[in-house]
């Protein structure tokens, strides 16, 4: 396991070693560190909390919010349900495929945004909606997205 | 004198731009040196409004909709120059707002008036006075005061409150505990979302009041991973309320302990499932339990545990402050109290409306929500989320009563109104349904786990044009298989929103109308 792991995995354990039923917070501080739990964490993460690889990797792989992979640097997250499909997310989700040239849980060839569906980000009155690296976009257009994707590429740019 | 401005910081108001509004507001303020004081609150449910913009003055609040940073100039000058109401934007005094006017806010009395994280807010708008008042009685009695409000659980399943706790209480144990459902899955709902971003504190004296009355030491609050602003202003309250000695070792003086601990989700719809949800928090995958045990018998780590939802925890503050029957007064028949009921999708003005039940469709789709927002008639609604009936115009006469949606093969569920005009295609979104059911399926019932990949197949099979009638009658014994056979409500409801969108639409499936059966 790589150093950079190993500490972010080491500090989680530790944060966690008096919470019951632990797997799911530590998971979190691992993703929301690294944006992904990588496969060489799974087994020490298994002996830290006394479960088996396969138990961890289990919780690891049920979740859709955990990734395996590391995302993009952006991550959009763009809600698929019903009530986002009755004001034309399935325009903006057509739109920010074409635009990115990638599907869901795929990220662009320069390794800068990654898709990902969603279901539901409770913003169902001001439909259809996304998240952008954790912020909300509501009221969403096929239009928007394209600055919405420029602003991006921009800040991936200037940094 | 300081003038007071709100902006709330609503995630649904941020999404529509309030932070940059906010950031103007404070530039120009600044700039001007001008004596105000920015409130971040929580949001009206106003949600078409957003960012619902309000400035306090001597007549009440006077409020700005769909505010931009490009109205904070001519917003800045126009309510200094003391003619608040004759900018463009203007909507009056919001108290005024026939859509907020007209609702019974019991759940939401709070939300947008107050700073959502400050408690002196929350005590000066009836804070903590049901947990007052419940610190002065036993556990038995403020089961059966909860019991006697007719309260009944807000996240779908609509069992009665009391009932639940009742049992818990009678069931000695050393450990019991108070476990809040806040994974609000549903498509169409934003309730559980608005009260912990817009109003936390009582979530937090809702669950304790629910300690005291079953002895519980422990509570946690498993929240979505979706939810990111929640998580924040609902971290900030916990710390808040410990600081003040409503949470921790001695609440309130009482000598009696209870914390709560904030756990986030990881995006799986089936966590919404209450024990599905307890195996999460257990650290394991999301696989349903079947039932007995009751939760309330064997629960969380095998002892006794209250699960409740978010709005189920926030109607109790009220209930204990004002007594049984000032909240049973609201209503219709076995079901009672208010509904915060959201207006979502195609909808003109979206939002959050919190009315008694006995409320009807139509009233809330065109009087409330103004018909839909393309302009379009209405074709149908899906309430109750992703397992809800899709329900055709001529039943929008519907009132919104458990009894009355059941016994039209409908749910109120967590009380979400999803709004399609004409140009929806059912057909798309009974394969939608069958799809979703596929990708969230927790895997243990065969049922809902392969039968929701075949319910899928067979819809492409029947809007592709082939052997319709003989795929037809395939999906409905499919169905009539998740209905009786799926351990949970996900693989054995979702047949509601497939079989009602054949039944009442069936020229998008190109299908002849007597060909279909009666869902069953």
């Amino acid at each position: 396991m790589s150093t950079d792991h190993e500490a972010v995995v080491s500090a989680a354990l530790e944060k966690y070693s008096s919470t019951e039923g632990a797997l799911l917070p530590i998971l979190h501080e691992i993703q929301d560190a690294l944006g992904y739990i990588p496969s060489d964490t799974i087994d020490v993460i298994g002996k830290g909390i006394n479960r088996s690889r396969a138990e961890v990797h289990g919780v690891v792989s049920f979740y859709h919010h955990f990734r395996t992979h590391k995302p993009g640097r952006h991550i959009i997250q763009v809600c698929r349900s019903e009530a986002c499909q009755a004001v034309g997310a399935l325009g903006v989700i057509e739109k920010l495929k074409r635009t990115l040239g990638i599907d869901f849980h795929e990220s662009t060839s320069d390794g800068q945004i990654t898709l990902e569906p969603i279901y539901c980000l409770g913003h169902c009155a001001c439909a259809p909606a996304l998240m952008v690296n954790g912020e909300p976009r509501a009221k969403m257009t096929p239009d928007l997205v394209d600055s919405l994707v420029n602003e991006l590429r921009t800040k991936s740019h200037d940094d | 004198m300081t003038t007071k401005i709100f902006i709330p910081r609503d995630s649904s108001a941020i999404g529509l731009g309030a932070n940059l509004v906010a950031d103007a507001l404070t530039r120009v303020t600044q700039s001007n040196k001008a004596d105000v004081q920015i409130v971040r609150n929580g949001s009206r449910g106003l949600i078409w409004m957003e960012p619902l913009v309000e400035v306090e003055t001597e007549a009440g609040r006077q409020g700005y909709a769909n505010v931009n940073s490009n109205d904070v100039d001519s917003l800045f000058k126009t309510m200094f120059a003391g003619g608040g109401d004759q900018h463009e934007k203007s909507v009056g005094l919001v108290q005024e707002i026939p859509y907020l006017k007209n609702q019974e806010r019991l759940c939401f009395a709070r939300n947008g008036i107050t700073d959502p994280t400050s408690i002196e807010d929350y005590l000066g708008n009836d804070g903590f006075k049901g947990l007052k008042a419940a610190l002065s009685l036993d556990g038995k009695s403020i089961v059966e005061i909860v019991t006697q409000s007719g309260l009944r659980g807000r996240g779908g399943a609509a069992f009665p409150t009391g009932i639940k706790w009742n049992t818990v209480l009678n069931c000695p144990a050393d450990q019991k505990y108070i476990v809040c459902n806040a994974d609000e899955g549903d498509s169409g709902t934003f309730s559980d979302r608005m009260t912990i971003e817009g109003d936390p504190f009582v979530l937090i004296e809702g669950m304790t009041i629910a300690a005291l009355a079953v002895g519980a030491a422990k509570g946690y609050v498993y929240l979505r991973s979706e939810y990111p602003h929640a998580e924040e202003v609902f971290t900030e309250a916990l710390v808040i309320a410990r600081a003040h000695g409503y949470l921790g070792d001695n609440v309130c003086g009482s000598k009696r302990s209870f914390d709560i601990e904030l756990r986030r989700a990881a995006g799986a719809y089936i966590c919404g499932e209450e024990t599905s949800l307890l195996e999460s928090l257990e650290g394991k995958r999301g696989l349903v339990r079947p039932k007995p045990p009751l939760p309330a018998i064997s629960g969380l780590f095998g002892q006794p545990t209250v699960v409740n939802n978010v709005i189920t925890f926030s109607s109790v503050p009220f209930i204990l402050a004002n007594g049984a029957s000032a909240y049973k007064d609201y209503g219709v028949g076995r079901s009672m109290g208010t509904l915060p009921i959201q207006l979502a999708g195609n909808i003109k003005r979206g939002g959050l409306v919190e009315k008694a039940f006995g409320v009807t469709l139509n009233e809330l789709l065109y009087d409330f929500g103004g018909g839909s927002a393309s302009g379009k008639p209405i074709r149908t609604v899906q309430i109750g989320g992703p397992l809800g009936a899709y329900i055709p115009e001529k039943d929008f006469d519907l009132k919104f009563d458990y009894e009355t949606f059941a016994a039209a093969g409908a749910m109120i569920g967590h009380g979400g109104v999803v709004v399609f005009d004409q140009t929806v295609n059912m057909a798309s979104m009974a394969r939608f349904a069958m799809e979703f059911c596929a990708i969230e399926s927790c895997g243990k019932c065969t049922p809902c786990r392969i039968g929701s990949t075949r319910g899928m197949e067979t819809i492409d099979k029947i809007i592709a044009g082939e052997d319709r009638s003989g795929n037809t009658d395939l999906i409905h014994s499919l169905c009539d298989t998740m209905l009786h056979g799926s351990l949970c409500a996900l693989g054995g409801m979702i047949p509601f929103p497939v079989l009602s969108a054949m039944k009442h639409f069936p020229e998008d499936f190109c299908l002849k109308p007597d060909a279909n059966k009666a869902v069953a």
